[in-house]
């Protein structure tokens, strides 16, 4: 891989990709078309996420990748690779030291800091898509902030099923202004977008656009006012190995005994907690 | 540190790695990029096209890498497209400058210039060829050989004759609308994203490169019923046409300055097809429009599918979803198709545990309600 | 403008296609009824002048084809029309064409100050949502962000046009046509808009239904001030409802005035032909 260019990209794409996300940053919440290059991973697996990362990254940065909470997890793993193989910067699995977290689907559990770049790969990133399948017609409504259609289908659940019914990727409302979506990221999640410290850059790669939401701006989950926006439910359920409520659990079933166990899906949080817990308990020892 | 991370998902990446190198080394053979160039011509065709780099080399090892996969090469190729620099735009080729290996019309049995079978399957009995089990290179030799003795004793012309289109002809009894030549630089679809209504040039371009499979699923399903355009084929060539390009620094633009940096094979179709237009004076007639397809390498179905649906997309009012130029242009890449479709495969624990969630939470309020 | 108008078009023209150049011309204009024969250019709405008075029904009336449908379009901007004036008397945009805004500024028009009922219930309504769905949609593009409200709007809306609340949420495309008309007005009549649009309301409705909606339509009028435009090819209806009344004929406007007067007086030939074969 080596005989390859730093970051893979020559340079031009690279510059053309942050120009992109500097729009992005300009117009929070405003999907910014780009060509996107096609990437030696799969249109779906995190191109879109990948160009941004490979096009801000530099040498001194330090990087975490996960996929579904986990950093293990085999696209994660595959996407460090090929950063680590063009760039040979640092990688690591604590959400702290990174300086770029590219990540699938979650927000990590740690509170991001200023300074650190939180970058989304979103699948679908018009929110407007199921109202309406035309591009051309969601850009119009875009500009004309006409968001009936999305309002309409959260009422059409109410009156269904009696509550909102939205599972990931519950839009939101950014700087009161464009509707967008989160990504796939879990409603849990989407609160941690509202006056963010860090910066939040969103890359789609099939689909040829990226947005972005700039540190300390609103970010709101569309709601009705009589239905609040309301998250997944863990209460009364801990992580089996590290004891934590507050996160977003996994549910595993055991094939054995048939018992649901809950864990935390943020791995590399659970692990820390659990270190931290045993460092507590060496400590009160040798007192 | 009392507990550290699990090293699942990379020592799984690795073992599957090393089980897929295990595939394709097990049977002990090795295919020559050479043989492949040699014999598997219509595969590299289509893999240049699909990957809308001409690179005949390239296409051969990514065929080679790939296995024989159309989409695994087609992908391979165009992410090595995306590490190098695009240094020049090509002067605007012309295809009546084409070298003609094989030319074709449905239109007209006597064209200008006269029809040329060249090499095609199409008169061929497409039954299983069980010599080839026994194919020597000896025997080829030898069948080469005489085939060269037979070509020496042609005469051939003493001047370089190019093959008019047939287009042209007709445009002179004014069946065909004249155009002015339109010199604004085309939209680069690798360069911008496209925006919808997107221009001509972009759409050709999409189409152009699009799956070979899916662009003719698309053309027959106008064909069929499912659009409005009933094409005839004006003309199909295949040939080579050279590729010039004009000194990035010097301002003299005439062609004697021009650079010659090779040639392309390609494809080229004109389908005529009969439209209904008003004239000034409200009344019908019917004119011809041309529906363009042209692509790397010979591939003629893909080329002739594509200019129905370039013509499909020139009238869009029409409600068939082969004449909406979303619909088409955003389904037929492979890349992006085949990436989509596989990354389904990819885990969904956490939309699905929020899908639960929501699920549960709903039937707990009917429940109570 | 007319000072105390609530709404007035100036000389709005609205032709379906390009025209050539016989027809380009008013005064060499050749027209077979609103068409150019030429070049078959139609001309739906010509040099089309009037004006909407605070808490007055006005009534359409003209045979098929005469442009009725086109004119309420252009209204509601669902039609760019080619040219002409479009004036509200709207603290907003006092004095401007808002027929010039942006589509975004007249997107906010049509969702705070119009309701529209449309001839076609394809147009007005998404079939595939609930009938209260169908209704809130108004509502929410109007700010509505309480379900709450607006469900008790809708009902209210669905019970005063005869929709039985149990079929609340059905989808329209399983109502009858009459049923989907007034799950329309129901929509049209949501948001509380001071001007409304009724293209045809009663058309296709059974006499009763017919006549629980036009009484619903004049209480409306009583109660709530709104001003309307009633095009309707039914002189029944228009003697019924409109105050005052317009009679349009190959795009253009012939006769105008009370509606009392036009039915006992017509002036036009056109419309006394129209009036007579009625009784
Ligand atoms: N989209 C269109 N393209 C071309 N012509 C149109 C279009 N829409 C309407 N017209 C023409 O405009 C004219 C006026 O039509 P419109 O629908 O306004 O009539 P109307 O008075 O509402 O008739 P009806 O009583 O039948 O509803 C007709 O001649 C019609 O053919
Ligand atoms: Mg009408
Ligand atoms: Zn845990």
């Amino acid at each position: 891989m080596n005989q390859h260019h730093f970051a893979f990209f020559d340079e031009g794409s690279k510059k053309e990709i942050r120009r992109t996300i500097l729009k992005a940053v300009a117009i929070p919440g405003y999907q910014v078309p780009f060509s996107s290059r096609e990437m030696p991973i799969a249109r779906g697996w995190g191109t879109g996420g990948l160009q941004i990362t490979l096009s801000i990254i530099g040498r001194e940065d330090c990087l975490k990748v996960i996929d579904q909470g986990s950093d293990e997890s085999v696209n994660a793993v595959s996407i460090k690779k090929l950063v680590h193989n063009t760039t040979s910067v640092e990688i690591t699995e604590r959400t702290q030291e990174a300086t770029i977290i590219q990540s699938r689907h979650r927000i990590p559990e740690i509170p991001l800091q200023g300074g650190q770049i939180l970058v989304l790969q979103v699948p679908t990133p018009e929110p407007l898509r199921q109202v309406e399948p035309r591009e051309y017609m969601t850009k119009i409504l875009h500009s004309e902030e006409e968001y009936s259609g999305a309002w309409l289908q959260l009422f059409e659940q109410i009156m269904k099923y009696g509550r909102t019914a939205t599972g990931a990727d519950h839009p939101v409302y950014v700087n009161s202004r464009y509707v967008m979506a989160p990504s796939p990221i879990p409603r849990f999640d989407n609160v941690k977008m509202n006056e963010s410290d860090a910066l939040i850059l969103l890359g789609a790669g099939r689909e040829k656009k990226i947005y972005a939401i700039p540190p300390y701006t609103d970010v709101q989950s569309l709601a009705f006012e009589d239905y609040p926006f309301a998250v997944e439910e863990f209460s009364g359920k801990s992580c089996r190995f590290c004891g934590a409520t507050d996160v977003f659990l996994d549910e595993v079933l055991d094939s054995a005994t048939g018992d649901v166990h809950y864990q935390c899906n943020d791995t590399s949080y659970c692990l820390e907690q659990l270190n931290s817990h045993e460092k507590a308990k060496e400590e009160s020892s040798y007192a | 540190m009392g507990y550290v991370a699990v090293k699942g998902g990379t020592e799984a990446i690795d073992a599957s790695l090393r089980r897929l190198q295990y595939d394709r080394l097990k049977g002990e053979k090795i295919l020559e990029i050479e043989t492949i160039l040699a014999t598997m011509k219509s595969l590299v065709d289509q893999v240049m096209s699909e990957s809308s780099l001409y690179a005949p080399y390239l296409a051969a090892l990514a065929i080679k890498q790939a296995e024989g996969s159309m989409e695994e090469a087609v992908f391979i190729m165009r992410a090595h497209r995306s590490t190098l620099p695009r240094l020049y735009y090509s002067e605007t080729a012309e295809t009546e400058r084409m070298e003609v290996k094989r030319r074709i019309s449905a239109s007209f049995k006597d064209i200008p210039g006269g029809q040329l079978l060249g090499a095609t399957t199409d008169y061929t009995h497409r039954l299983m060829d069980f010599d080839l089990l026994n194919e020597s290179v000896e025997m080829n030799a030898e069948w080469l050989h005489e085939f060269a003795k037979e070509v020496m004793e042609l005469k051939p012309d003493a001047e370089v004759k190019y093959f008019p289109k047939v287009v042209d002809y007709l445009r002179k009894e004014g069946l065909f609308k004249n155009y002015s030549m339109d010199e604004t630089s085309p939209f680069d679809i690798t360069k911008q994203s496209i925006q919808f209504p997107v221009p001509r040039s972009a759409r050709l371009q999409t189409l152009t490169r699009g799956q070979t499979g899916a662009v003719t699923a698309l053309g027959y399903a106008s064909l069929r019923g499912y659009g409005q355009v009933h094409p005839t084929v004006g003309e199909v060539r295949v040939g080579e046409i050279p590729v010039l390009i004009s000194h990035p620094h010097e301002l003299d633009e005439s062609p004697e300055n021009h650079y010659y940096i090779g040639e392309i094979e390609v494809t080229e179709v004109e389908s005529f097809v009969p439209v209904k237009v008003k004239n000034e004076q409200n009344v019908e007639q019917l004119e011809f429009e041309i529906g363009y397809g042209i692509c790397y390498g010979q591939n003629e179905t893909k080329a002739i599918a594509m200019s129905i649906l370039d013509q499909c997309l020139e009238h869009p009012a029409s409600s068939f979803p082969t004449h909406d130029e979303e619909f088409v242009l955003m389904h037929i890449d492979s890349v992006e198709a085949t990436g989509f479709i596989s990354h389904l495969k990819l885990p969904h624990y956490v939309t699905f545990q929020s899908k639960l969630d929501s699920v549960r939470q709903v039937k707990k309020g009917e429940e109570q309600g | 403008m007319h000072n105390d108008a609530i709404l007035s078009v100036k000389n709005l023209e609205k032709q379906f296609g390009p025209g050539c150049s016989t027809c380009h011309n008013e005064s060499t204009r050749k027209l077979e009824k609103n068409y150019c024969p030429q070049c078959g250019t139609v001309y739906a709405c010509r040099n089309i002048s009037f004006n909407l008075f605070p808490g007055e029904i006005l009534g359409i009336v003209g045979e098929s084809g005469s442009g009725k449908s086109t004119l309420m379009q252009c209204l509601y901007f669902d039609e760019a029309a080619t040219s002409g004036e479009l004036i509200l008397n709207n603290q907003e945009f006092q004095e401007e064409n808002v027929l010039e805004l942006s589509s975004q500024q007249k997107r906010y028009i049509r969702n705070y100050h119009f309701g529209m009922v449309y001839q076609n219930p394809l147009k007005g309504l998404k079939m595939d949502f609930s009938a209260m769905g169908n209704i809130a949609e108004k509502l929410i593009a109007a700010g509505g962000r309480n379900v709450a409200e607006m469900e008790s709007i809708g009902k209210t809306l669905l019970e005063k046009v005869h929709i039985p609340l149990f079929r609340m949420k059905e989808e329209p495309k399983r109502f009858s046509g009459g049923m989907q008309q007034r799950v329309q007005i129901a929509k049209a009549l949501s948001n509380n808009p001071p001007i409304l649009f009724l293209d045809e309301v009663t058309t296709g409705l059974d006499l009763s239904v017919q006549a629980s909606v036009l009484d619903l339509i004049k209480t409306i009028q009583r109660e709530l001030g709104i001003s309307m435009i009633v095009v309707s090819h039914d002189l029944a209806v228009i003697r019924m409802l409109a105050d005052r009344t317009l009679v349009m004929l190959n795009g253009e406007i012939i006769e105008e005035g009370l509606t009392d007067q036009i039915l006992e007086d017509p002036q036009n030939p056109y419309t006394q032909q129209l009036v007579y074969s009625l009784l």
